[in-house]
């Protein structure tokens, strides 16, 4: 083990994978002599040259088109958006395309593609470049959707969904490339991470907080807020949230009897409102309380700091919704 | 079935036909024969296919090719078989041309599993791994940057193969269509982008959609190569579509070709056709590219009986391809899961 950065984890799970297999290339805005708008890329271009990493003009939904065509027939690229923001001009390409195109033609074309880039909001990037696309992408069969919070789950996901078959969309966060965590040596093997698995970073026997992403990382700062007051709180990072690890989440459940969902997206119709509707199908005897959801406020981002802080997911809500569905207010 | 690049390359060794005709001329006619076979299949199979659409054994949307045969047929006649093609959902002329069997593409209508897409794509979605068919789309202009994609990968693996990439007139409005030119163009990709302007988008005539009256103008931004001409002869179109596709194998660059047709039917089985008028389509009829190479076919020597004995055999693999589709079974719903994901399902 050893401790590198969130974008180092995955430029690691990138390169090796570029080594291993010449059907993989990067084609993506800024990704190759500018180094990466967020560095993910670095170096990339140097290693691998101008036919393996692209930079594409600003064209979204061509050169998402572009992948998905090149995937169609063989090849497996990684397609970077800036943010997924701009995803929103692909999303034809995305979405009747990409995850069309295996059942449209009855099985016969596959398309092994990632699109990948930060999700959710920064910092103070107002309303057009802070928003959580999970929902949109978790919605709609033929796609896979995974959105880690640490490093090393960055590194094993990327890995896997580069080998994986069908389109995975891979949300990563602007404000988790610069956090460091454990991640095996490559001299160790591969390190890859199965898709659909969620894991348990902290145990916990009072109350369940099931999140990803960036939100894992607020999670952790309420459990050990809750520890201060003597309660026990169990987290589970899903990790990939199409396919959902349903038996991660009900043995959780079944273990502490309450829950709170916890995500940066919208609430209506978000993947937290999946999570709760499975719980009640799957758990509904275990339950000692309702579930409750904390997620991103039901505006669009304000630019204002502390408006835009206002809007998100913070420690004292999740602290807050814990002890609500413990009843010790 | 005999592949229209046989025919055109047929070797020397092939025992003269009786006639004393000159080789080369005898080749061109059986050449031409070939091409007309493909385009009076695709004919039939289409009148057909409106057939049991009225008799709703055909769901969905149906968007016939009726006159528009010589544009597909022509320029597929300048392909390779390894090369790709990829379309709109007016696609059945393509597979057809693309050496799709007539009873796959008849079953796909009719939903059976039997169908090129075993019954889940349907009229609009006729794909072919083997054949390098890439599937119909519904999308007006989405499947365009599929083709620079997949003449990406062609150039990124240098395999030879250019893509050709069929839609209409009323494509070229959208954005797709432009990023894909203009990507193509940037990259310098194998790929050949034909329009095949019917004048009529859906029902609206070409100048009030467009502030140009010439497609191929499109291609002036973005450094392409372009050229433009009418599909009544279907040699023609072979010809001129040649050139691209040579200019893309050789160069891998991309050509803008705007082939002007016509289509005889309305847009699909639900319109009214109310935008034109029925002389305006009697005098389009009068350059039907399947009389226009019946005629050919005849100055060249093929008599009445051969062209008879020809569509008699047509008419045979119409009635197989019916058939076919009437007694085929119809998918389950195990072929779901499938389908959608390769490997576990991702719930």
């Amino acid at each position: 083990m050893r401790e590198i950065r969130f974008r180092e984890a995955l430029r690691e799970a990138i390169a090796e994978e570029m080594e291993r297999d010449d059907a993989v290339f990067l084609m993506g805005e800024e990704v190759g002599r500018y180094q990466g708008a967020y560095k993910v890329t670095e170096g990339l271009f140097e290693r691998f040259g101008e036919r393996r990493v692209i930079d594409a003009p600003i064209a979204e939904n061509g050169f998402a088109g572009i992948g998905i065509g090149a995937a169609m027939v063989g090849l497996r690229p990684i397609i970077e958006f800036m943010t997924f923001n701009f995803s929103a001009v692909a999303f034809d390409q995305i979405i009747s395309n990409a995850a069309k195109v295996r059942q449209m033609s009855g099985g016969q074309f596959t398309c092994p593609i990632v699109f990948r880039g930060p999700n959710g909001s920064a910092r103070q990037v107002g309303s057009q470049h802070s928003q959580s696309f999970e929902s949109f992408y978790a919605h709609v069969p033929g796609l896979k959707v995974v959105a880690p919070a640490f490093a090393s789950d960055a590194k094993g996901l990327l890995k896997a969904a580069i080998r994986d078959d069908n389109p995975v969309c891979f949300l990563e966060s602007e404000t988790l490339y610069g956090i460091k965590g454990d991640v095996p040596d490559p001299a160790s093997g591969d390190h890859l991470v199965e898709i659909g698995k969620a894991h348990v970073p902290h145990a916990g026997t009072d109350v369940t907080i099931v999140s990803w992403s960036r939100i894992t990382h607020v999670a952790l700062q309420a459990i050990a807020e809750l520890a201060k007051e003597g309660i026990s709180a169990e987290l589970v990072d899903l990790r990939s949230l199409r396919p959902l690890d349903e038996e991660t989440i009900v043995n959780s459940v079944r273990k502490t009897h309450r829950v709170v969902v916890a995500h940066e997206g919208w609430p209506y119709g978000g993947v937290g409102a999946e999570i709760v509707d499975r719980i009640q199908r799957l758990a509904f005897d275990d339950l000692d309380a309702p579930v409750l959801r904390i997620s991103g406020m039901d505006v669009p981002m304000p630019y204002n700091a502390k408006l835009e802080q206002h809007c998100l997911p913070q420690v004292p809500a999740i602290v807050e919704a814990c002890k609500r569905v413990l009843y010790v207010h | 079935m005999t592949r229209k690049k046989a025919v055109a390359e047929a070797t020397p060794s092939r025992p003269a036909p009786p006639h004393a005709e000159p080789e080369g001329e005898s080749e061109a006619a059986a050449h031409l024969l070939e091409l007309y076979r493909q385009m009076q299949t695709i004919r039939r199979i289409e009148e057909e296919c409106a057939r049991s659409y009225a008799q709703g054994k055909i769901g969905g949307f149906l968007h016939l090719y009726i006159g528009q045969e010589s544009v597909g047929v022509g320029a597929l006649a300048a392909l390779r078989p390894d090369d790709y093609v990829i379309g709109t959902y007016r696609d059945h002329g393509l597979a057809i041309a693309k050496g799709m069997p007539p009873r796959a593409v008849m079953a796909e209508l009719y939903g059976k599993v039997t169908g090129c897409s075993r019954g889940l794509g349907g009229s609009m979605h006729l794909f072919d791994v083997a054949h390098g068919m890439l599937g119909g789309y519904g999308i007006v202009g989405g499947h365009i940057p599929l083709a620079a994609g997949t003449a990406f990968a062609s150039k990124y693996r240098g395999d030879g193969r250019v893509t050709l990439c069929f839609f209409g007139e009323g494509s070229v409005s959208i954005g797709s269509f432009h990023e894909a030119l203009s990507l193509a163009a940037l990259w310098k990709l194998p790929c050949v982008f034909i329009c095949e302007n019917n004048e009529y988008s859906m029902g609206t005539p070409l100048q009030r959609t467009m502030s140009v009256e010439d497609v191929s103008q499109k291609a002036l931004a973005y450094g392409m190569a372009r050229d433009r001409f009418f599909a009544r002869d279907v040699l023609e179109v072979e010809h001129r579509i040649r050139e691209a596709v040579d200019r893309a194998r050789e160069t891998s660059e991309p050509t803008l070709v705007e082939v002007r047709t016509y289509r005889f039917r309305g847009h699909s089985m639900s319109d009214p056709g109310k935008y034109r008028t029925s002389e305006e389509i009697e005098a389009q009829k009068k350059h039907d590219p399947l009389n226009r190479a019946r005629d050919q076919l005849k100055t060249m020597g093929k008599s009445e009986d051969e062209l008879a004995k020809l569509d008699a055999a047509i008419e045979e693999v119409v009635r197989d391809a019916i058939e076919h589709a009437e007694t085929s079974p119809e998918p389950g719903p195990e072929i779901l899961e499938e389908t959608t994901y390769s490997g576990p399902f991702a719930r």
